[in-house]
């Protein structure tokens, strides 16, 4: 097997404690990237001369349709190493990921609708973008529903990864074919959410705060990696050791 | 051992299927007059306008066929799963690949193929636009194949589920969507007298990979629910 | 720690196992069933998976059949892994489970007929064969008039025909009478004799001359 050295990593366990590790420094990254971002975002950034400080909520709107995206990428490919090396803990990745990437496009919705209001005067518009976000979270909910009808964990998380992979072949054309339907639909007004080509006062707030949600999002998956690690090996000796030691120093 | 050819066992699936059918008419009815149902209800909850119908008839019909698929799928394993069939062409020498796609194209015969053979009727209620037909027609020829094709993906994630009906829709329904938009865009184009190869070049390049895809997700999906 | 007791022999050096567990772990909803199980099966055999009800008797089936993949280990028929010699494993395969395999929409000698062109048995004897299984005079019948036993009878009507080394075999005798057992005892053996392997569960004793059945007990575990 090629991929020798990532076998430690297969051992539950070990990932377990590794993705223990890194979570405090995501946590402490996004945080700091975060709180920069975010500051600087709203307060520092120049507002948009057409559409004023509402722009602002851009700084957060396209880093989560970015992210939601992403991690349906993330899931797949969770899921291929999974089907193709049996690799048992991709299961629990994706299991991981998909209600994180679900909350993600929520967010993308909501302030996609809320950057919407002042320029279209509705809350919902059925531009390419958000059509397609609101697609995208029908396909997080079929993956997230799918591996909850499963008793068995093993088996969820296996037809969760097949949905996945189905998705994210069919992702593209059907963002294609929404965009294709909605330049046959529009009306006279511009209804894109469109952002001006980027400038660089633009591009580093935007650039911060994206780092910042992709550490917050990293950390948000290594506890959700975590917990379903213990669920699925909660009859392992090793858990038992955890939980006997964490009562113990609980008592102390 | 008289092992059947690829062919054979192809046409071994096909038949018992129809054969099956035939014997249980019910199932084959059943989304039909769904299918004619949706379509009249239009007009009665839309008004019967005759413009305002004609420019929704498209999406009526392309909606109504996706959901009389969507009844019909239920069909395709939930019988064979549940009395042990399902396990034995699981455990037979030949490819799922094949067994799986025998048992698709069975079930288009028996839903996709009446659906296209009663939409112009429909078409005529909703007043579909006369050079529309031709462009109805095709689509549907296309299209519902797909519909078959990525609906028993669906099924066969969801077969060993109790209650699995209703997240069935939630998993299809966005599959279904790319087909939905350039069949409907393809009749449009159609009723303005304009070319639709581009649309009907689209839908046939989704039939092909979703016919060469799909049988392997189904198979996949089968072995994981009759784990 | 192994929960099993096996008292299958090792392999004679010039007879390959046809049917090899090696390192076998089953977890069901969160119980270990059993863990790193180990046996080879040979021509000739007829092995008995023995243990109370819930101690994974037809999850080991199902795992031997590759309808089920095992927590960890594998199982290698003639010494190649089933995974990756799919057809060719089932070409010598006959696994009969809880379920019948029966279409209620089917005559009884229909399901018969398809049952063994799918498996690769010839069916124009499938008449003669149902009579074997005490069915005869039942063969235009549709199977949503016949019982529970009858369907089994049906199923089990393709051991008469097949070809198939190596039967898996969920508790066979359910619904089957005194004679029909006797009737099914007495295949197994000629089966075994001739070169294939019958692994069964059953609940009834086994009338078997008991230095021919092999047997693999599962225990209860609770943990």
């Amino acid at each position: 097997m090629m991929w020798k050295w990532l076998h430690p990593y297969a051992n539950p366990e070990t990932s377990y404690h590794f993705a223990g590790k890194i979570l405090p420094w995501c946590a402490r990254l996004a945080f700091i990237f975060l709180t920069i971002g975010i500051t600087w975002a709203l307060l520092f950034a120049p507002a948009d001369y057409q559409q004023g400080d509402t722009f602002r909520i851009f700084y957060l709107h396209v880093p989560a349709a970015m992210l939601s995206m992403g991690i349906y990428l993330g899931m797949a490919i969770a899921a291929l190493s999974s089907l193709v090396w049996q690799l048992k803990l991709a299961d629990a990745s994706a299991a991981a990921m998909a209600p994180i990437g679900a909350a993600f496009t929520l967010i993308a919705l909501v302030t996609g609708s809320a950057w919407g209001k002042p320029m279209w005067g509705t809350w919902w518009i059925w531009d390419a973008r958000l059509t397609s976000e609101l697609i995208l979270l029908f396909l997080y909910l079929g993956v997230i529903a799918l591996h909850n009808a499963f008793e068995d964990k093993s088996l969820a998380g296996k037809a969760a990864g097949i949905l996945a992979l189905v998705g994210v072949i069919n992702l593209p054309i059907i963002k294609y074919s929404v965009e294709w339907w909605n330049t046959l639909h529009q009306g006279a007004t511009v209804s894109k959410l469109g952002q001006p080509s980027m400038s660089a006062d633009m591009f580093w707030p935007f650039l911060v705060c994206f780092i910042g949600f992709a550490f917050f999002v990293t950390a948000l998956i290594c506890l959700r990696f975590r917990t379903e690690i213990l669920n699925r090996n909660s009859m392992r000796p090793w858990v038992r050791e955890l939980v006997v030691n964490k009562e113990k120093t609980h008592a102390v | 051992m008289t092992q059947l050819s690829y062919r054979a066992a192809f046409a071994l699936i096909v038949k018992r299927d129809l054969m099956i059918a035939f014997r249980h008419r019910d199932d084959i009815v059943n989304p039909l007059l769904f299918f004619i149902i949706v379509v009249t209800l239009f007009p009665l909850g839309v008004g019967p306008e005759s413009t305002t119908l004609s420019r929704i008839a498209p999406g009526i019909i392309w909606v109504a066929a996706l959901l009389a698929t969507l009844l019909s799928l239920d069909r395709l394993f939930k019988s064979d799963y549940a009395d042990g069939s399902l396990e034995q062409m699981l455990l037979s020498p030949h490819p799922v690949f094949i067994l799986v796609l025998a048992k698709i194209v069975a079930h288009w015969l028996l839903t996709g193929l009446p659906l296209i053979l009663i939409a112009p009727l429909l078409a005529v209620l909703l007043h579909l636009h006369d050079s529309s037909y031709g462009a109805l027609m095709l689509t549907l020829l296309l299209g519902t194949p797909v519909l078959s094709l990525l609906g028993a993906i669906g099924v066969a994630l969801t077969v060993g589920i109790k209650k699995g009906g209703v997240l069935l829709s939630l998993l299809v329904l966005p599959l279904y969507i790319p087909v939905l938009i350039f069949a409907t865009s393809a009749i449009d184009t159609a009723a303005m007298n304009l070319p639709y190869n581009g649309q009907l070049a689209i839908i046939a390049a989704i039939f092909f990979a979703s016919l060469t895809l799909a049988p392997f997700a189904v198979s996949a999906a089968l072995k994981v629910s009759t784990n | 720690m192994s929960n099993l007791n096996t008292e299958i022999e090792t392999t004679s050096a010039n007879s390959q196992p046809l049917l090899r567990a090696s390192d076998l772990t089953c977890i069901r909803e969160e119980r270990i069933l059993f863990e790193a199980l180990d046996f080879a099966i040979t021509a000739g055999d007829i092995v008995q998976i023995e243990g109370p009800n819930g101690a994974g008797k037809t999850s080991l089936l199902r795992i031997l059949a590759g309808l089920s993949k095992p927590y960890d280990g594998d199982i290698y028929f003639q010494e190649t892994s089933i995974a990756k010699q799919r057809e060719a494993f089932h070409q010598e395969l006959l696994y009969l489970g809880h379920l019948p395999g029966v279409k209620d929409e089917m005559t009884a000698q229909e399901n018969l007929e398809f049952n063994l062109a799918l498996h690769g048995s010839s069916s124009n004897t499938a008449e003669q064969t149902l009579s074997e299984v005490n069915l005869l005079g039942f063969e235009d019948a549709f199977a949503s008039h016949l019982s529970a036993g009858q369907h089994r009878r049906i199923s089990l009507a393709r051991l008469w025909q097949s070809q198939a080394k190596i039967w898996i075999l969920d508790e066979p005798f359910t619904a089957i009478d005194k004679l029909g057992v006797k009737k099914l005892e007495a295949l197994f053996l000629q089966h075994a004799d001739n070169g294939g392997c019958v692994i069964l569960t059953t609940h009834q004793d086994l009338s078997l001359p008991a230095e021919r059945v092999k047997k693999v007990t599962l225990a209860y575990r609770f943990s």
